[in-house]
């Protein structure tokens, strides 16, 4: 209970810093936690991550199957991306049917990946129109303290990029890599009175006002937004945080590609 | 169960699929506290078993119709990660799921002592993240230590385990292979103390003198993973302790050859 | 303000017995009496808690590592304001049940419907715990020395098994803590710790807190502490 109402004191002490151009954990404006990336962690899945995100810790896996194609892709596997918020991470989660927050997670992230192109989902295609392999990522958030957009997003792909098609099992052939084209990461800043913070904790979450997810590519190009939130931008901050997005990106792109 | 395929299950020499003699654990690994958020919580690799276990509580039960007066309510959600198996899972819960998630609560509201904390609940969510026969054994061996770690008031820990039998023999802590393709398979729970048994299930077929073989050699095994729960909480908390004798004795000694001085 | 650290430091007061206890270990052949975190069976004596095994005027208790906070009667604590009726508000108190403040139990005269005036969701008060019945329900009181509605600074949060080390032998540590940083502070017994002064001295002294509170169990504690506090303030004096 005490999760979802933030006391006016740490409030206005957190408005009080950003002013200054500080943060409650001592970070500057555009500085993530610190990042960890632990791959083919689960032999169950046919590729698998865990990201620790400060104390955000989101574990991903990757299922493949067959199926059949969309009607208006019918030479293109398919992709589906689902977040599972279980009662585990927060004190505020819920049992039950997935609500509007999770949804979202899991539709911000599976954008990054489809939009961009991440997965040559051509080469998915066993008999167009009757049989595609189908990519499963399962985002399962297990210790929640702020911005699961960008550990879950950094987590599928870090997923991605050590999934095996299990051809053989299917007896369709040997076993192969997905075939990953790019490398797409999201990156988050939240609006705090007039202050833009990147990789919100939770504490800061609480007192956003408006929130922008950029997806962006190796090439620096955009690939995906999602504003959230009750509060605006101004088109000069949308422009900063898109420029910041980009150089952030690059770094963090390193901890999937090692 | 029971049905008859080429897979040989036991060998010869008595030895089964992974190397393993008829009384003989799978490798099991606990790690007590390892979630920032939740109140108490515990990781255990179980053979092909990988599982997190989480104490939320006591915390006052909503909605309010859900208060007894008398005690707190323990609620345990047994979960499996849709990448948790070979084949999918669809995510939520399922009536297997549902049936878990009872009989684990019922076991562990036995050793909680739920009337110091009336209209509360406490809440432990056991999340398979990796699955390989013997889930719900090694989920409810990692929630006891979870509950500990919660400082939950409790009589005792619960151990878990299951016995089996394959190719006509009374095994211990069955394996995917044999679970699949063995005659039958228990799983029960004790209070290691009182050797209460607070869990018991039962699928295939058995003599009575079997039955009873495979509970002593179950019993014996629960003793033997009690004493990795213990560990597991020991490693997390006694470092600090230690630390502190060390100093402790640094100090007396500094004292005493101040003394001699 | 004085009382609580008075009161957190009455149960730091004996040399703590280090033995790391787990629900279920029989604690002693003596003929003891079954205190806090334990419980008998048969005339046996076992741990309920995870915890410190402590030995203390014929009874023997285990001193938990951590768990929720439990409200006793007399504790201080630090409340929010989570919900507000027409005569009282309802209080979070860290605890697993939040306590209601009757507008009698306020220094204000409060009309009825006008709650709402006084204290809003999301305010930070001091409160004592007045008194707990057998199901539990807690009620809170502001009619005390010192006790008020908070502004200004920042509330941090520790387990509550930590803030008698927090407090110090006699209020040796947070003496220490408000010397240094220059700060105003008051430490609840359910873990919430209200600091207020410059930015910069708050965060230094959360850091300490933080600090205190994952070593909480190491001896010469304050020594540590006070050498920490030292390097701060000295590397800030150079720098500036």
């Amino acid at each position: 209970m005490s999760d979802e109402v933030i006391s006016e004191i740490n409030r206005n002490f957190i408005y009080q810093l950003t002013e200054k151009g500080k943060r409650i954990d001592n970070r500057a404006p555009n500085e993530y936690r610190p990042i960890r990336v632990e791959k083919s962690v689960v032999e169950t899945a046919e590729g698998s991550a865990r990201v620790y995100l400060g104390n955000t810790v989101v574990l991903v896996g990757v299922k493949i199957g067959l199926g059949e194609p969309f009607p208006d892709t019918p030479q293109k596997g398919v992709l589906t991306t689902n977040a599972e918020l279980v009662p585990m991470a927060s004190p505020t989660f819920e049992s039950g049917p997935p609500r509007e927050g999770s949804i979202e997670l899991a539709r911000v992230v599976d954008r990054g990946i489809r939009e961009s192109g991440t997965l040559d989902l051509e080469k998915l295609c066993l008999e167009e129109g009757e049989k595609v392999w189908v990519v499963f990522i399962d985002i399962h958030v297990l210790d929640y303290d702020g911005n699961l957009f960008d550990a879950s997003a950094l987590g599928a792909l870090a997923a991605l990029t050590n999934t095996t098609v299990p051809a053989s099992r299917f007896e369709l052939g040997e076993d192969f890599k997905l075939p990953i084209m790019h490398y797409p990461i999201a990156c988050t800043t939240i609006k705090v009175e007039n202050s833009l913070l990147v990789d919100p904790s939770l504490e800061e979450e609480k007192v956003a006002c408006a929130r922008l997810t950029v997806t962006t590519d190796e090439n620096g190009d955009i690939r995906a937004m999602q504003k959230g939130l009750g509060g605006s931008f101004t088109l000069e901050q949308i422009k900063n945080i898109v420029t910041s997005s980009q150089e952030l990106a690059k770094v963090n792109r390193k901890y999937v590609l090692d | 169960m029971g049905e008859n395929i080429d897979l040989k299950l036991m060998d010869e020499e008595g030895r089964r699929i992974d190397g393993r003699k008829f009384d003989e654990l799978r490798p099991i690994k606990i790690e007590a506290n390892v979630l920032k958020r939740a109140d108490g919580s515990a990781y255990l690799e179980w053979g092909g078993n990988k599982i997190l276990a989480a104490v939320y509580g006591p915390r006052e039960a909503h909605p309010r119709h859900l208060q007894d007066p008398t005690k707190a309510r323990v609620q345990c959600r047994y979960n499996m990660a849709a990448f948790s198996v070979m084949d999918r899972k669809r995510p939520g819960p399922d009536r297997r799921s549902v049936e878990i998630s009872k009989i684990l609560s019922e076991a562990l509201e036995y050793v909680i002592f739920t009337e110091q904390f009336p209209r509360t609940t406490i809440d432990i969510f056991i999340e398979i993240l990796q699955a390989e026969a013997g889930t719900r054994c090694s989920g409810l061996t990692a929630a006891s230590v979870a509950l500990a770690d919660a400082g939950i008031p409790m009589r005792d820990l619960i151990v878990s385990c299951a016995f089996g039998k394959i190719a006509g023999k009374v095994v211990l802590d069955l394996r995917k292979e044999e679970d699949n393709f063995g005659e039958a398979d228990v799983p029960l729970a004790i209070v290691p103390r009182t050797e209460e048994i607070v869990l018991l299930q039962m699928d295939g077929h058995l003599t009575t003198n079997e039955f009873q073989e495979g509970l002593s050699m179950a019993m014996k095994a629960c003793k033997n993973i009690y004493g990795l729960q213990r560990e597991a909480l020991r490693k997390r908390y006694s470092t600090v302790i230690d630390k502190n004798e060390e100093k402790e004795k640094k100090e007396e000694k500094k004292e005493k050859e101040e003394v001699v001085q | 303000m004085d009382n609580v650290e008075k009161t957190a430091d009455s149960s730091n007061g004996n040399k703590l017995e280090r033995e790391l206890v787990i629900p279920g270990d029989h604690l002693s052949e003596e003929d003891l009496k079954s205190g806090m975190g334990t419980y008998s069976d048969s005339g046996r004596i076992y741990a309920s808690r995870l915890g410190v095994k402590n030995i203390r005027a014929g009874y023997i208790n285990v001193v938990p590592l951590g768990g929720r906070y439990i409200p006793r009667p007399g504790d201080y604590v630090i409340g929010s304001i989570i919900d507000i009726g027409p005569s009282n508000w309802l209080v979070d108190i860290n605890a697993p049940y939040p306590a209601p403040l009757h507008v009698n139990e306020v220094p204000w005269r409060v009309e009825f419907g006008d709650t709402a005036r006084f204290l809003k969701v999301g305010d930070t008060i001091l409160v004592k715990i007045q008194n707990v019945d057998e199901i539990k329900r807690v009620h809170v009181t502001m009619n005390d020395h010192d006790l008020r509605r908070l502004s200004g600074g920042l509330i941090t949060e520790i387990s509550h098994s930590k803030v008698p080390r927090v407090i110090g032998k006699g209020g040796s540590m947070i003496t220490l803590i408000k010397r240094y940083t220059k700060c105003r502070m008051f430490v609840g017994q359910n873990g919430r710790i209200w600091i207020d002064g410059d930015a910069k001295d708050i965060m230094i002294a959360v850091e300490t807190i933080e600090r205190i509170e994952a070593e909480a169990q190491v001896m010469g504690l304050t020594d540590a502490i006070k050498a920490f506090l030292e390097e701060h303030y000295s590397l800030d004096a150079r720098v500036s």
